[in-house]
């Protein structure tokens, strides 16, 4: 493999068009991969989901030479009609249209970015694996007191033009004091048996709001990874949904750093998995200032031979008095193969707290089917009624009203 | 010159006097060592061979390092891995040597004098050693046919028992710690309850004489028959002093059809001082196997010393209708590290398991509750409950969770939650309004806290324990 990622990865600096320092940067997050390899169970962050396995598995030789340089074809037909919106589209891994055509043009500042950060932590290789092969990085800057007229969607596509291969992606934005940013992330996979690794960098100027909910929901076989990194500064709210059903695997990775006073995270997140899928959440909260808070749901309907797993740290620092932490998981297991996996941990060094979690798993509870059946509905009936119940606790978390209906009519909750 | 000729003398004169001094095995991790130490318990064969192919694993196992509290390296090939009883002379000849904040301590307890002696190893007058004490309560324990003694006596009275269940709960090749014990254990406590036998008493180790010198590698062994009970009592609530740093103690139960065994800890090994100087390291590897239908585990302890506290007694539930309990407090106070637990292991159908953990850090301790509940596929209509408290006192200590909960059969389910705080203002000042000074007022909602855990002890450990929470955490408030 170390081999096939030198020659790929000459490949891709010679026929793109990076600046020498990028190509640095590019160099030492290589060696930083190479050196590490990909995540295996001997990790404690990848315990229950070995990457290293799953890759080897399910796609074997992986090639990490993506070519940016294709054109791709983009049919209008496939956006999102029911409301108005301003597009990002990503196909294979490059950035092909940005319109931001309801806002106004002052108030946001395109550029891409030369000096990215290494983000070289050092049980999460996968970062400097995006590092070293992701496009050039798009960085989307939403000025002071500016908030979005309309929701951004952003279309990550890939077609069949890619197969067995390694697909990385990096975006970033950076809120701006009292700013506001609805970002709706829907994948559209049509290709099969890829790794795709995305990295989104959130930084939370004073009082900015950020709502950003990913959506995946198309089946396809490829592999997933993504990881979001969210800084916020005092007063800042950043609230994130996930529906994650369409990869055969996928984890969501969700950091989050509360640096200043006031700031809170909302995480919320569902699992509706069937076949032998494999979905993993992991959410790590820092709470290092006083006074912020955050919450977290995750959810999870588990059916055939599919598996989901839920990772979730809050950590209080000593300075961060007047926390307020919570979390909770809930799984149904629809079938005897079915299996749910959590790890909900708290590392706390405060005193003056408030911290909390739970989690509980089993399988639908007979007495509710019974109640349901006996005033008139047949069993399928009863049983879809409380799953759809189960997950609509998550889809009402949703703040924005708009959103929340087009999301809930696309996952088919009502 | 002169003066040393007649100090050297003096040393020769009480090293004569003690023969035993000389079974010494040399310093050092090895063969010979094992061999040396199977020779001198005059072991069978079958347990020599035993120890060694613990020892050939040993070799390839590594010493884990996931933990959190982290300890300097341990050189194994600087210890001692057997010595006789030490002399006198090696140890404090009068209480007046010993640490006054201990004395106060047991004070504070109620310890008589002469069991203040016994603990630290201080000669005690013949005429109070509880040989009296301990004869009758034998008499009562053969009468049922329950067999209670040392395990090197249980090697040799009867060998059937120990070679048929030792090992049979923590295999020789079992982590670091655990295979290390199985190499070099010296002594440890055997209990055999026969089949439809209640045993009458609370079994302790503090009723085997000599049992405060079982060394540091000590290795119990309990095994309750078909429709038995018994309840074990280990450690006591006065602090323990002991000259060896690390303690790598292996605790095996084993309940057999309709048996239960109540396995009960209070420790309060020596903690080091102010400073986090000195003090015991406990990784001890405890695990209960359910192996009938409808049999019991329960794990109750209280741990309140030792720097670092490092164990996770668990159940596996292998029985069909089994249950496994655990209920935990761990007190932290100083520079002390717990990082403790429990793993329920479910795989026979029906099994029940329930974890309590109340965790209390104070000063500028770190206290971690890391639990594992694993229902396997076979395990049909299972349920666990877990509940894990944490209490911080004050802003330079540290509590974590980290449960592991593993779910792999529809029909069962798992409930787990956890909460971390502190003690509320205002339930001090309720208290402090009726005229409690403000440690008593800790000691108190601390007791509450602590409450359905206390419960389960014995009642007269119970006592005892509820004490012990309050001077454990003297000095942290304020």
């Amino acid at each position: 493999m170390e081999q096939k990622l030198k020659t790929d990865f000459d490949k891709f600096i010679s026929t793109s068009n990076f600046s020498n320092q990028e190509i640095k940067l590019k160099k030492e997050a290589l060696d930083n991969f190479l050196k590490n390899g990909f995540p295996s169970r001997k990790l404690e962050n990848w315990k229950f989901s070995d990457i290293n396995q799953i890759i080897k598995k399910n796609i074997g030789e992986l090639a990490f030479y993506n070519d940016y340089n294709v054109e791709n074809e983009i049919n209008d037909d496939n956006f999102i009609k029911e409301i108005e919106h301003n597009k990002i589209v990503i196909v294979n891994g490059k950035v092909v249209r940005l319109s931001f055509e309801y806002e106004e043009k002052d108030k946001i500042n395109l550029s891409t970015l030369d000096n990215f950060s290494q983000n070289s932590n050092d049980d999460n290789s996968l970062l400097s694996l995006n590092n070293s092969f992701s496009n050039k990085i798009h960085n989307i800057l939403v000025k002071k007191n500016y908030s979005f007229k309309k929701p951004l969607i952003i279309y990550q596509i890939t077609n069949e033009k890619v197969s067995n291969t390694n697909i990385n992606f990096q975006l970033n934005f950076e809120l701006e004091e009292n700013s506001l940013i609805k970002i709706i992330t829907l994948s559209d996979d049509n290709s099969e048996k890829n790794f795709i690794n995305n990295l989104f960098n959130f930084n939370l100027g004073k009082n900015s709001i950020l709502k950003n909910y990913k959506i995946d929901k198309k089946s396809n076989t490829n592999i997933k990874y993504d990881y979001s990194s969210i800084i916020q500064k005092e007063d800042s709210i950043s609230e994130t949904f996930i529906f994650s059903s369409g990869s055969h695997y996928t984890k969501n990775e969700v950091n989050c750093n509360l640096e200043g006073k006031y700031s809170s995270a909302f995480i919320n997140g569902i699992h509706l998995l069937s076949k032998n899928k494999h979905h993993e959440i992991r959410t790590k909260t820092n709470h290092l200032y006083e006074n912020t808070k955050s919450y977290q749901l995750i959810k999870s309907v588990i059916n055939d031979s599919s598996k989901s797993i839920y990772q979730g740290k809050i950590y209080v620092d000593s300075k961060a008095q007047k926390t307020d932490g919570y979390q909770l998981s809930k799984a149904l297991l629809l079938n005897e193969q079915a299996e749910f996996n959590a790890k909900p941990e708290l590392e706390i060094y405060a005193d003056d707290v408030k911290c909390s979690h739970g989690s509980a798993s089993g399988s639908l509870d007979d007495n509710s089917i019974f109640y349901l059946m006996s005033r008139g509905l047949d069993k399928k009936t009863a049983k879809e009624l409380l799953i759809n119940g189960f997950l609509l606790e998550v889809v009402e978390k949703i703040t924005d009203e708009e959103i929340k209906k087009l999301l809930k009519n696309m996952i088919g909750l009502n | 010159m002169r003066d040393k000729q007649i100090e050297d003398l003096k040393d020769y004169k009480y090293g004569f006097s003690t023969d035993i001094e000389s079974f010494k095995a040399p310093k050092g991790l090895n063969e010979e060592v094992i061999r040396f130490i199977s020779n001198i318990k005059k072991e069978p064969d079958w347990l020599l061979q035993w120890r060694l192919k613990a020892f050939e694993r040993l070799k390839v196992l590594k010493e884990p390092d996931w933990q959190k509290p982290k300890y300097p390296k341990i050189d194994y090939q600087d210890l001692y891995y057997y010595s006789a009883p030490k002399s006198f002379k090696e140890k404090p000849k009068n209480l007046e040597d010993l640490d006054p904040k201990l004395l106060e301590t047991y004070k504070k307890l109620g310890i008589p004098l002469q069991e203040q002696k016994r603990l630290n190893g201080i000669a005690v007058d013949a005429v109070f050693d509880s040989v009296s004490v301990a004869t009758t309560f034998k008499d009562t324990l053969t009468e049922r046919g329950i067999i209670f003694c040392s395990i090197s006596e249980a090697i040799q009275k009867h060998p059937d028992l120990v070679k048929k269940y030792l090992g049979s709960v923590i295999p020789i090749t079992d982590h670091f710690f655990a295979t290390l014990n199985s190499a070099v254990f010296t002594d440890g406590s055997f209990v055999y309850i026969p089949p439809n036998v209640k045993c009458p008493m609370e079994l302790s180790t503090y009723f085997r004489i000599n049992a405060s010198d079982t060394g540091q590698f000590e290795r119990t062994l309990i095994i309750a028959d078909k429709g038995s009970y018994v309840s074990y009592l280990e450690g006591c609530t006065a602090p323990m002093r002991d000259e060896n740093q690390l303690h790598a103690a292996n605790v095996e139960l084993i309940a057999l059809d309709d048996a239960e065994i109540k396995y009960s800890t209070v420790q309060n090994w020596y903690p080091g001082d102010k400073d986090g100087k000195g003090g015991i390291y406990n990784f001890v590897t405890k695990r209960g196997l359910c192996k009938g239908k409808n049999s019991k585990i329960s794990w109750t302890q209280v741990e309140t010393g030792s720097a670092i506290t490092w164990k996770y007694p668990s159940c596996i539930l292998k029985g069909d209708n089994s249950i496994g309990e655990f209920y935990s407090i761990a007190i932290t106070n100083n520079h002390q590290k717990a990082d403790t637990g429990t793993k329920m292991i479910h795989l026979g159908k029906n099994t029940k398991s329930k974890i309590i953990s109340k965790g209390i850090s104070a000063g500028k301790s770190d206290m971690t509750y890391r639990g594992l509940v694993d229902i396997s596929k076979n395990a049909a209509n299972s349920t666990n409950f877990t509940q894990c408290d944490s209490l911080l006192m004050g802003n330079k200590c540290g509590a974590h969770t980290v449960p592991y909960i593993k779910n792999k059969n529809s029909n069962s389910s798992i409930a787990h939650e956890a909460t971390t705080s502190k003690i509320s203002e205002d339930q001090l000042h309720y208290c402090q309004q009726r005229g409690l000074n403000q440690e008593e007022a800790v000691g108190l909602i601390v007791n509450g806290f602590c409450k359905e855990v206390l419960q389960q002890l014995p009642m007269e450990f119970a006592v005892e324990a509820q004490k012990l929470v309050g001077i454990s955490l003297e000095g942290s408030v304020g």
